[in-house]
């Protein structure tokens, strides 16, 4: 039968034909096509390793910022804690010192007072003193007739004597 | 990658459109002259004349299916365009055993009457008988003739030889230009086929460390297929010819897969076929023939796969049109042949889109298997003994 028996002349130009094709297509067309996709597939991978370094490296800094963050807010915060230990030890000393302070004035001024006080009572008694010899002495030189003109006298003596005069 | 199936789907409706409108000429080519049985007759007597020229002129022209579709999935000494309208081929001749060569034209065996003719060369007279040329030299007298000649199948294959050139080295040269940039036009529909042929085809079963020697080979075994397949496919000129349901095509390709297999097989290979290690000698008594006639039985099942496979797609296309042709009884019953159209033409189409899939199919089968039996005749010894 023709139909499996293979035609001379078409397996003559088909042996040509096929080397032919394969033979410039491999030259000119594969070698370039497969060059190119590989080119590009290798470009590719080079970007994304690329990437993937610049992310691991954006990672790393983005790490060590934040060690240094958590480092100098350490440090603030130290800062503030012996800023505020400092004051409060300052005010305290102060408070000590100004009532230290307050507590001799004051002192000094109960002494003072102690003194003056000593002072006017020494003073009151040799008035009242003064003034019971004045007194005595006054009525020493009265005569004294009866008992009404004694108290007149006293009156008349205790007028003429201004406590608050003398 | 998304205009891949777009342009997949437009190829599709054009192929599937073309052999619509084809296969209403042909109905309505042949209905035309139902009044003149006569012509019927001849035309039926000059275009199903097989290769045994039993065509016996009936009356009312009986019609042969079986040597209507012989005859189009055959080869034919000049290109038939519509109606008489036939395109001359160049017929190549060497006669005798010496270094005689003939070149005519295809129309020098028709004359202006389109009835067979003889044409008279250097080195003889040549007539066609079928669709052999027989060469004669006076009474008694019958040359040896080996027929080189362009025949239809052959310019084709030339055309498609000259397709493929066109776009894969117009492809490279937009790669050399672009440098790493993304691929553009034709190339962004093929660049994904051929990274498929390489990636799924030629590294998964040759491996990487051979695949890169062998994918030019495959890509274009891959290609030259599948653009057959789809040149066979469409019904006018400049395609049309059935040239992978031809016996040649696969045996050429499967025979350039053999050379390869055979000539790169490493000594691994070849003790697997003649001892496989580790199977006792009295089965070796059975196995051994059998593998070493696997090694060439499996490049002829490669012929017949794709060969039997495109053949059938195209003789059942052609029967489908042919019961147009029975039903009508050849123009005698019109209105059964308009009546059988419509499911004909439904069927047709579905068969059309069918043997697209087919087409690209057996183009995968055909080169993934030559692919594979690469891959076993490279395979490193040291890596798959156990």
């Amino acid at each position: 039968m023709n139909l499996v028996t293979p035609d001379i002349g078409l397996l003559f130009w088909m042996c040509l034909s096929f080397g032919i094709v394969v033979f410039l297509l491999s030259k000119f067309a594969w070698k370039p096509i497969l060059g190119a996709v590989k080119t590009r597939e290798q470009s590719i991978a080079d970007a994304l390793n690329e990437a993937k370094k610049m992310r691991d490296d954006m990672a790393k800094m983005s790490a060590s910022n934040e060690e240094v963050m958590r480092q100098a807010r350490a440090e603030r915060d130290t800062l503030l804690k012996e800023a505020r230990d400092i004051r409060d030890k300052e005010i305290a000393e102060a408070k000590s010192k100004a009532k230290a302070e307050a507590d001799a004035m004051l002192g000094r001024a109960r002494e003072d007072i102690r003194n003056e006080k000593n002072a006017a009572i020494v003073e009151l008694r040799n008035q009242v003193a003064d003034l019971s010899v004045q007194v005595a002495e006054r009525i020493l030189k009265e005569k004294l007739g009866d008992a009404a003109a004694q108290k007149a006298l006293v009156d008349k003596v205790m007028t003429d004597i201004d406590l608050r005069k003398s | 990658m998304r205009s891949f199936p777009k342009s997949l789907r437009a190829a599709l409706v054009l192929a599937s459109a073309l052999f619509v409108s084809t296969g209403r000429g042909q109905h309505q080519g042949v209905q035309e002259p139902a009044g003149n049985e006569d012509a019927v007759a001849e035309e039926v007597l000059h275009d199903v004349s097989g290769d045994d020229l039993e065509v016996e002129s009936q009356p009312n022209g009986s019609f042969k299916a079986g040597e209507l579709i012989m005859e189009h999935i055959g080869d034919s000494h000049d290109w038939h365009l519509w109606g008489h309208t036939h395109l001359p081929l160049p017929i190549i001749l060497k006669v005798g055993d010496g270094w005689n060569w003939e070149l005519f034209s295809s129309s020098r065996f028709m004359d202006e009457h389109h009835h067979p003719a003889s044409y008279r060369g250097k080195h003889g007279e040549y007539r066609l008988v079928g669709k052999n040329i027989v060469g004669t030299c006076g009474v008694d007298c019958v040359l040896k003739v080996t027929d080189l000649s362009i025949t239809k199948n052959v310019a084709t294959l030339f055309f498609c030889v000259a397709l493929m050139l066109l776009v894969f080295v117009g492809i490279a040269r937009g790669y050399r230009k672009r440098g790493v940039a993304a691929p553009q036009g034709p190339a962004s529909l093929l660049e994904p086929i051929i990274l498929f042929v390489r990636d799924d085809i030629a590294k998964n079963s040759i491996g990487e460390k051979h695949y890169q020697r062998f994918t030019p080979y495959l890509l274009t075994l891959f290609f030259f297929i599948w653009f057959l397949n789809l040149i066979g496919l469409i019904p006018i000129f400049p395609f049309g010819a059935n040239l992978t349901g031809n016996i040649v095509t696969p045996l050429v390709l499967a025979a350039a897969t053999f050379l390869i297999v055979t000539f790169v097989a490493n000594s691994h290979y070849w003790r697997h076929i003649v001892a496989m290690p580790g199977i006792p000698p009295f089965v070796l008594i059975i196995l051994t023939p059998i593998e070493i006639m696997g090694h060439f039985i499996r490049p002829i099942v490669l012929v017949i796969r794709l060969f039997a496979n495109i053949m059938a797609g195209h003789i059942v296309l052609l029967v489908f049109f042919c019961l147009i042709f029975i039903f009508s009884k050849n123009g005698a019953n019109p209105v059964g042949g308009w009546a059988t159209s419509p499911f004909v033409l439904a069927f047709t189409v579905f068969i059309n889109c069918l043997e697209l899939l087919v087409g690209a199919l057996q183009a995968y089968v055909f080169t993934l298997l030559t692919s594979i039996y690469i891959g076993t005749a490279v395979a490193g010894g040291h890596d798959d003994h156990h």
